[in-house]
């Protein structure tokens, strides 16, 4: 397929899978901004009032980085996982496989969609946060960076996910088994400077945390990790994700017979 | 003239051990309208499958219009196009969505689709519903719109699973004048169906496949000339008492207005009518007891499973 056709195919797939998620906008959007605006609510003003500030700020302040990351996180993976899945169920998955498009330009194209619903969810989510707070992005650039490389890593587990899914139910293992927990434990609503060295130690396994505080770093300008490890751990996941995603696509595991 | 489509030795056991085609060989020239016909599971879906990238060969070579699927499959997939058995759409898509998205998958560019895509609406009988979703579509329609998506881009191949499963006879024909049309445009068709009548009336040549091997391969002139006889049931003008006996007719009477009659190869159908009029009996009307191909095919795929026993 020449590169102007791979192109027109990736941008089919792109508007197939925006589309899909901006027609269903009070599953896909709405709700990330109504729970991300009960945290602000709850750990934010009721809580979050009666707990000392840290590194210099409020915790309302220090939480928004982390609770927009973690709706992205959360949809960026339910929606190539719901979209792919569905996909595979109603067997119009076929048509893509069957026609000339390369499998990378497949797996760029649901991986976009999933991140294209993570920008506007992180978007909508920061308005939301916008209510509550004063939001300021110290460094625009690496929030933009860190958003979409979290949000494409996130987007290569739920493909990762969808194509390995026999049933509905594995849909949702993952994200209610490791994702959760990885995430409430990925410095969202804490520093990890608060915790034991031997749960510090043991926090820098989970790559949530790296991800975190890259974005907590270019909001406020501070960070548990340094941003240079940060963006080498955030950028490896990317790229072993990819190449995870793409040999399963190539074997047509859980696509082809 | 081109051949479209080159199988040779292709064999497929599947991952249970079952061997679904056994070195199975064919051609399907340019501009053909080839019928593959079968029994439920006699391997027609896999050939289909492995044509289409779908399900993996165990061995054997697949060409599609001289382009080998192991070497540039790619190039092999932008001659193809395909209406699957089942309905495989996203329920939820509107329908020039639906022929934009699958025409963006073969490299056309929107303005391209947008047209394409209004032209095959209209023909399909689906303009007036290219904003609604699939999902509100009747079963006839999602047929339609099926087979207008396979031609979105234009393919020289269409491969038609079983396209007029389920539909009523307004519909099938429908289908039927539209494939003609598109066969005529050059597009080479296979078809498969288990409407036999169908395939009489559509196809120039057939395969006929059991249980994973081709058992034959031929033009469906000569398949039907081979029957040996002919089974009509004739509709008289008159009442008859007493059925004549026409020598070498086998004639068996239904009602006092209605006879069958067993023709052979040799006799033909004229002399019928010149010895039924000599006896004054006038013929008002006639059909075929049972579709030709549909007695040729049960002949056949008994035959072989005779000689499997």
């Amino acid at each position: 397929m020449k590169l102007k056709s791979q192109y027109i195919a990736l941008k089919s797939i792109l508007i197939r899978e925006t589309l899909r998620f901006l027609r269903i906008w009070l599953q896909t959007l709405l709700p990330p901004a109504i729970t991300t605006g009960l945290y602000f609510i709850i750990f934010g003003n009721l809580i979050g009032s009666q707990i000392s500030n840290i590194d210099g700020y409020l915790y309302i302040e220090y939480i928004v980085p982390g609770l927009i990351l973690m709706a992205v996180i959360t949809n960026s993976y339910a929606n190539v996982v719901s979209s792919l899945y569905i996909s595979k169920f109603h067997r119009y998955i076929e048509e893509v496989m069957i026609s000339p498009v390369p499998n990378f330009i497949i797996l760029i194209g649901y991986v976009g969609g999933g991140v294209a619903r993570g920008v506007c969810v992180g978007f909508v989510v920061t308005l939301v946060s916008m209510l509550f707070t004063n939001v300021v992005i110290l460094h625009f650039w690496t929030a933009l960076t860190f958003l979409v490389m979290t949000s494409a890593i996130f987007s290569m587990g739920g493909f990762i996910n969808g194509i390995l899914a026999k049933s509905w139910d594995d849909t949702s293992v993952i994200p209610t088994f490791v994702l959760t927990p990885l995430t409430y434990l990925g410095g969202i609503f804490y520093s990890i400077s608060m915790l034991p060295e031997f749960w510090q130690n043991v926090s820098l396994v989970n790559p949530i945390l790296y991800m975190v505080n890259a974005f907590r770093y270019s909001f406020l300008g501070q960070s548990d990790i340094s941003i240079e490890i940060a963006f080498t751990v955030t950028a490896l996941f990317v790229i072993f994700l990819f190449l995870v995603s793409a040999r399963l696509l190539n074997k047509g595991v859980g696509l082809r017979t | 003239m081109s051949t479209a489509l080159s199988i040779n030795n292709l064999h497929k056991v599947y991952a249970n051990g079952f061997e679904a085609l056994k070195d199975v060989s064919f051609d399907v020239q340019d501009g053909d309208f080839f019928a593959l016909l079968g029994p439920n599971g006699a391997g027609k879906s896999t050939i289909i499958g492995i044509v289409t990238s779908l399900i993996n060969k165990s061995s054997g070579k697949v060409h599609v219009y001289g382009t080998n699927i192991d070497t540039d499959f790619s190039k092999a997939k932008e001659y193809l196009g395909l209406v699957p058995q089942e309905f495989n759409f996203n329920m939820f898509e509107p329908l020039n969505e639906t022929l934009l998205t699958q025409a963006g998958y073969y490299g056309i560019p929107r303005p391209v689709a947008r047209k394409r895509s209004a032209k095959l609406l209209e023909v399909f009988g689906l303009a007036e519903k290219s904003n609604q979703i699939v999902r509100n579509l009747s079963g006839g329609l999602k047929r339609r719109l099926m087979i207008a998506r396979a031609l979105v881009h234009h393919p020289k191949l269409l491969i038609l699973d079983e396209p007029t499963a389920g539909v009523d006879i307004e519909v099938r024909h429908l289908i039927w004048e539209s494939l003609k049309e598109i066969n005529a445009q050059g597009t080479t068709i296979i078809l498969t169906t288990h409407y036999l009548d169908e395939a009489e009336s559509l196809c120039k040549n057939i395969g006929i496949i059991d249980r994973g091997e081709i058992i034959e391969n031929t033009t469906m002139r000569d398949l039907l000339d081979s029957l040996e006889s002919t089974d009509f049931v004739l509709y008289l003008k008159d009442k008859i008492d007493v059925v004549p006996a026409l020598n070498g007719y086998e004639i068996k009477k239904i009602d006092s207005k209605t006879i069958e009659v067993t023709v052979t190869k040799e006799l033909g159908i004229n002399e019928l009518f010149t010895e039924l009029s000599q006896h004054g009996i006038r013929v008002n009307s006639m059909k075929n007891k049972t579709n030709r191909l549909e007695t040729l095919f049960l002949d056949m795929v008994s035959k072989s499973t005779d000689a499997k026993k």
